[in-house]
Formats: structure tokens, C-alpha cells, sequence
């Protein structure tokens, strides 16, 4: 058996391209994952122009709010790009060079300051996108309704500020500032008790009875109005989150995406080795004459599962040594990515000889465990809740019988150290170990045919 | 067919079914050491069952084998070779899964046989198919058979080749193995084969020397007694039915 697989060592040397293939994807993979998950988040090039004059004010009734700082707030969450006219802002977005154009109207303030006028008039922004592709058209959309979300959530608590300040002001008193004059403002609370001061100087009768029912009006008044600052506050965002996490073992995002490439390239090559190379024994017609004089069915199977779990895990490793300059990983949890990585190596590794054991020959099966494992990686990273219940069982029933799923299940759980046992996923594998190599050695049966 | 002589490889009342079609329906057959056998017969006559089944790859419905001195050698109609390999490399493995004691020793003992001792480091894919098939020949040479079955072994190749081919396989049953070869050549056959065993429709029609074949066909197709050999073996199969 060791002289088979030294064999299929040396024909993977013989062919230059699958040897370069071998090295340098690994490596490419971890390049392009390093790069992706060490890079901040890119923020979308946006087209701004701000037709607003400089130093308007959104009034609320006498009072304007200080400046909300519209440019910076905008621009601290995309990439803005100053255009000076709106000709300018729509060649860039036909053009490609930014992703859309947020245009603030010269009457953006007129028409936010309307709104408390008996003469409201809807405040409007301009935006200019470039909807080429659904992909884009769908960020393009996310995007404007978080930016004005926000943008009206901001409005909303500065005008519940405000108004509350107002309230306050007639709760309890003070001074404002009116056609350039200080006025004073009694408020209800001293109202109540200069009242009570007032009533205990009165003679009994109708006129204490008068100013009873006085203190009742206004001491209702300032406790009803004390409510209602809290009231305008609750209103500026009335629904809040509270998150609770159910599923606490969720790993980080540069964890999983480390995870999925290791366990993807994990999945290609040994797939395409382990199928590629039992079924070049038959495409060069030496099955017959190595079986079984020579060597056993099983021997012949288990030397390519060997094959594949050799090749598989030296390649994964070398992706894990590659991510390493971008991602910390724990090397003292090497024995658990050791452990996720032969044992999904084998099970793929055994569904790749179930492979080659059916098809004739090489180019055959190579495309046939192409379409076979990509589809399934990508059903399997299809999260619970995006498509409806019947579907997602159904596609976890067929996930769950390719070795992709619980490889990647394993793998994340090895790289996080947070991460949820590692105990489960291992066992799935070591049962479709056994049920692919049993499917293997049966389809063998019919694999020499003369 | 056997003589007085213990034969090197017997074949009994061989019956072999695919689905329906039967097709091979009792042939007897056996051949000793040093012979030189062909198998002759139209498409579909047998050939390349029997010699499957005579090196143990397929297994007979019904009917026996018997190899009273050892293994056989497998050599078949494509060659059995990893092209990306070179001759040594393919030999060393065959030598080593065979379990030789030395199997350095037994490659070069090959590749002095076959002449390729200058071709040792070339890839098989490079060779011509008349050394690929002389490769193809030495690892069936390498389990040391008192038999070597060869499934038409001379498909594809020139005159040239073809004519080395022989002289090497010749070689061969001088020196003691029984050789026993399918083709489709009645020329070839008459040439080189000391027996000749005439398949048609998995019947065995036909067991002696090239001699008796032509007597058999002057006496059973007289018509054509004065044509060459292939057509009036042509008529002879025809006259049986076939």
C-alpha cells in the first residue's frame, strides 16, 4: 500500500501544475482572506453636495437648535466625495466613480422649520444612484434608509430636547431670551406656592374656596406637564432594543470566514484528489491488473483516503500558517484543529472515493465532484431563518449527509476558543467516514469492468 | 488439444453469461509450457472473456481453471501502464507490489529483456506504443508466469514494431513460458502461434497447428481451398455456421 501511495505522490510531483496548485492556492486563499478580514470596513464613495445655506437653524417654535453638523455626520459613515453642482454629482454616479449622490436641497431647513407652521411642507433630499446591478441597487437602498433613519432620529431627539426644555421652562421656571430681551418665566411650581401663600392670607369662605380650586388647576397642571418632557423623549425614539443572545457560541466573523476558506480548501482538494486519482487507475487501465492479485479493494481505498487526508491536512495547514500574519490564532489549540481537520479530511476524503469509484474517468469525475461540492459548501452557509422552516430542514438534511457541513462545524469550533463543542461534529464525521467508505468499496464492485 | 504432458494452464467446460447473451459456452482449453497459442475468432467471439477469465480478473458462471504451476501474467490489449510515471518507476512499483525479494535486481532483468535499459528514465507517455506495449509485456512478465496471456497485443502497432514485438515474445516461449495470445490477424496467427484455437459466438470451433486448421478448411470449405488463408477461413466459419 505504501508503494501505491508513493506512487500517487510521485505523479502529483510528475505534473507541475497540480503541484504549483497545491502550494500556491492554499496560500492565495489565505492571502485573500487575510487581507479581506484584516482590512477595516470599506465605506461606500459617496457624491455630496450641501446646497444648504451656512448657518441655518432648525427652529423649534422660538428656539433653533444648534447646528447638527450635517456634513460631518453624513460623511463619517460613507466616503464622501464634494461635488460642486449637481451636473458634477450625477456624471460621477453615471460613471461609476461613487456609488450614489446625496444632494441637501437649498430649502431642506425652510421645509424642516415648517413642519411646526400651520403650513407644513415635506422636507425631501436628493439621491442619485446608479442602479446597474441588483447587488448595488439592494446596498445602494440599505444605505439611504440607515443614513436618513438616522439622520431623522437625530432631528427627533434634538426637537424632544427642546421641547422638553420648554416644559420645563413652564413647569419650573426661569428665563428666556425673547426678541433679544431676558424675560422671566414664573412656572407652575412657584405659581402653587405663592397660591398656597396667598390662600392662608384669605378669610374663610368663597374667595379661600376660589383659590383652593386654583392650586388643585395648577398643581395638576405642573405634575401633568413634569410628565410630559419624558413623554416627548419616549416619542423621539419610541422603540428600543434589547438584544439578548440565545446562541452564545456564535464565533467572531474573521474566526468563521478563516474557518470556511480552511475547510473549503479542505473540501476541494481532497475531494478532487481522492476521486481523481482512484479513478485514474481505471482511466489507465491498471485497476485490473493491481486487483485483486496485488492488492485488496480495501488496501486500494484505504491508500487513497490516506492520500487524501496527507495531501488535505499538509495544504489546510499551510492556508492556517498563511492566515497567521493577519489573524491570531491559537497554536495551543493545534491537537483540536489536528483532530477537525484529519477527520473532515477523511470523511471528504471517502466521499471523493465514492466519487471516483463511479465515473470512468478522470476529466469525468473531476467535474462531477466539482458540482457536487460547491452547491453543498454554499447550502451550508445558509444561516437558519433566511429561507422558510421546510426548506432550511430540508437543506440541512442534505448538508448533513456530504462531510462539508460538520467539517466546517468542527473546524470553527477548533479556531474558537469560545467557540461550542467540537464533540458533535467530530462524530458526524467519523460516521460519514464509514458510510462513504462503505459506499466506496461497494461501488468498486463494478469498477473493473472488462 | 492436451497432450501426454501435464498442461501448464487447463480450462474446463468455461461458461460465461452477460445478462442474456452467453458468451462463452463451455470451451475447453489448455496449453503447455513453452507454447505458443493464439486465439482467433470475429468480434465477439470470445477472445478477451476467455483470456479474462484464464488470468482470474473475471469469474466463469460455470466450469473451471486449473494452474498446476503458478500465477499467470495479464498483459492486455491497452497498455495497463501510469503514463506519468517513467519505465523503471512503473516496473519498480509493479516489482515491489509483487513482493520481490531484490526488485531493483528484477527491473533490470526487465529492461534487459525488453531492450529499454537506455529508455529507463523516459516517461511512458512519451514512448511509442510498440515500447509502451513491450513495457506493458515486462510487468506481466514480473510476477514470473509459467503463463502469459496476451489480449491482442500487437493492436496499433507499425510493421516495424510489430515484427520486435514477436521476436521478443517468441523469445519468450523458447525459453519455457506458454505464451497465449487473442488476435484479430489470421495472418499473424498462422505466423506465429504453434496452436491455433478458433472462437465463434463463445464456441470453441477449432484446436490444433496452423497445418491443420488449413486442412480442416480445404476439406469443410473446398471452394475456397484456393484462396489465401483469411478467406477461406472466412468461408470455414461461415460453413459452421458463423
Amino acid at each position: 500500500m505504501r508503494w501505491l501511495l508513493l506512487k500517487d505522490l510521485q505523479i502529483l510531483r510528475r505534473s507541475p501544475l497540480q503541484a504549483v496548485l497545491l502550494a500556491a492556492y492554499p496560500v492565495l486563499i489565505a492571502l485573500l482572506v487575510g487581507f479581506a478580514i484584516s482590512r477595516d470596513e470599506e465605506k461606500p464613495r459617496v457624491a455630496f453636495l450641501n446646497e444648504v445655506p451656512a448657518g441655518s437653524r432648525v427652529a423649534v417654535g422660538e428656539t433653533e437648535l444648534p447646528s447638527v453638523g450635517v456634513d460631518d455626520r453624513i460623511c463619517s459613515r460613507v466616503a464622501c466625495v464634494h461635488v460642486e453642482d449637481r451636473e458634477e454629482a450625477a456624471e460621477k454616479v453615471r460613471s461609476g466613480e461613487v456609488l450614489a449622490a446625496l444632494i441637501l436641497p437649498v430649502d431642506l431647513v425652510d421645509r424642516l422649520n415648517s413642519l411646526s407652521t400651520l403650513n407644513p411642507r415635506t422636507p425631501e433630499i436628493e439621491v442619485i444612484v446608479n442602479q446597474e446591478d441588483p447587488l448595488k441597487a439592494r446596498l445602494v437602498d440599505d444605505r439611504i434608509t440607515t443614513l436618513l433613519a438616522q439622520a431623522n432620529l437625530t432631528i427627533a431627539r434634538r426637537i424632544a430636547t427642546e421641547g422638553g426644555r420648554s416644559i420645563d421652562l413652564v413647569v419650573d421656571g426661569g428665563e428666556v431670551e425673547a426678541v433679544g430681551q431676558r424675560v422671566e418665566i414664573l412656572g407652575l411650581s412657584p405659581s402653587v406656592r405663592i397660591l398656597e401663600t396667598l390662600r392662608s392670607s384669605l378669610p374663610p369662605g368663597a374667595l379661600q374656596d376660589s383659590a383652593d380650586r386654583l392650586i388643585r388647576f395648577v398643581s395638576l397642571a405642573r405634575d401633568n406637564l413634569g410628565l410630559g418632557a419624558t413623554l416627548l423623549e419616549r416619542l423621539a425614539q419610541p422603540i428600543v432594543v434589547d438584544k439578548q443572545v440565545v446562541n452564545e457560541s456564535t464565533p467572531p466573523l474573521e474566526i468563521f470566514a478563516i474557518a470556511v476558506a480552511a475547510t473549503l480548501t479542505l473540501a476541494f482538494v481532497t475531494v478532487l484528489l481522492v476521486a481523481g486519482s482512484l479513478a485514474l487507475e481505471r482511466e489507465e487501465n491498471v485497476f485490473p491488473r493491481l486487483t485483486p492479485g496485488l492488492i485488496s479493494r480495501q488496501a486500494l481505498l484505504i491508500e487513497k483516503i490516506g492520500l487524501g487526508i496527507a495531501v488535505g491536512t499538509m495544504v489546510t495547514l499551510l492556508m492556517l500558517a498563511g492566515v497567521q500574519p493577519f489573524v491570531s490564532l491559537e497554536w495551543d489549540r493545534v491537537g483540536l484543529w489536528l483532530a477537525a481537520i484529519l477527520l473532515g479530511a477523511g470523511a471528504l476524503a471517502a466521499a471523493g472515493a465514492a466519487l471516483g469509484a463511479v465515473a470512468r474517468d478522470v476529466r469525468a469525475v473531476s467535474l462531477l465532484a466539482f458540482m457536487l461540492t460547491l452547491p453543498i459548501a454554499l447550502l451550508s452557509l445558509i444561516p437558519s431563518g433566511v429561507v422558510g422552516g421546510a426548506l432550511y430542514e430540508g437543506i440541512r438534511l442534505v448538508t448533513g449527509l456530504f462531510p462539508f457541513k460538520p467539517a466546517l462545524q468542527a473546524m470553527t469550533a477548533a479556531l474558537d476558543p469560545a467557540g461550542s463543542a467540537i464533540g458533535g461534529p467530530l462524530l458526524h464525521l467519523a460516521a460519514l467516514l464509514v458510510a462513504y467508505g462503505l459506499l466506496a468499496r461497494f461501488a468498486l464492485r463494478r469498477f473493473a469492468a472488462v | 488439444m492436451a497432450g501426454t504432458v501435464a498442461a501448464a494452464l487447463e480450462a474446463r467446460k468455461l461458461v460465461k453469461r452477460y445478462g442474456e447473451r452467453e458468451a462463452l459456452k463451455g470451451v475447453d482449453f489448455a496449453a503447455h509450457a513453452g507454447e505458443l497459442v493464439a486465439i482467433i475468432g470475429p468480434n465477439g467471439a470470445g477472445k478477451t472473456t476467455l483470456l479474462s477469465i484464464l488470468a482470474g480478473i473475471a469469474k466463469p458462471d460455470g466450469g473451471e481453471v486449473h494452474l498446476p504451476n503458478g500465477d499467470v501474467g495479464w498483459v492486455p490489449q491497452q497498455a495497463a501502464l501510469y503514463r506519468r510515471l517513467s519505465v523503471e518507476e512503473n516496473l519498480l512499483l509493479f516489482a515491489r507490489l509483487e513482493g520481490h525479494e531484490d526488485p531493483r535486481a528484477s527491473v533490470e532483468e526487465m529492461l534487459k529483456l525488453t531492450g529499454l535499459r537506455e529508455r529507463r528514465a523516459e516517461i511512458v507517455a512519451r514512448l511509442s506504443g510498440g515500447n509502451q506495449q513491450r513495457v506493458n509485456i515486462a510487468i506481466g512478465l514480473l510476477a514470473r508466469p509459467v503463463a502469459l496471456l496476451l489480449d491482442e497485443p500487437s493492436v496499433g502497432l507499425d510493421p516495424r514494431q510489430r515484427a520486435r514485438l514477436w521476436e521478443f515474445v517468441s523469445g519468450l516461449a523458447a525459453g519455457g513460458t506458454t505464451v497465449i495470445f487473442s488476435t484479430h490477424d489470421i495472418q499473424e496467427a498462422e505466423r506465429y502461434g504453434q496452436r491455433l484455437l478458433v472462437l465463434a459466438d463463445g464456441e470453441g470451433l477449432f484446436d490444433g497447428t496452423p497445418e491443420e486448421l488449413r486442412t480442416a478448411v480445404r476439406s469443410e470449405a473446398p471452394e475456397a481451398a484456393s484462396s489465401d488463408f483469411e478467406t477461406a477461413f472466412v468461408a470455414f466459419l461461415q460453413h459452421r455456421g458463423h
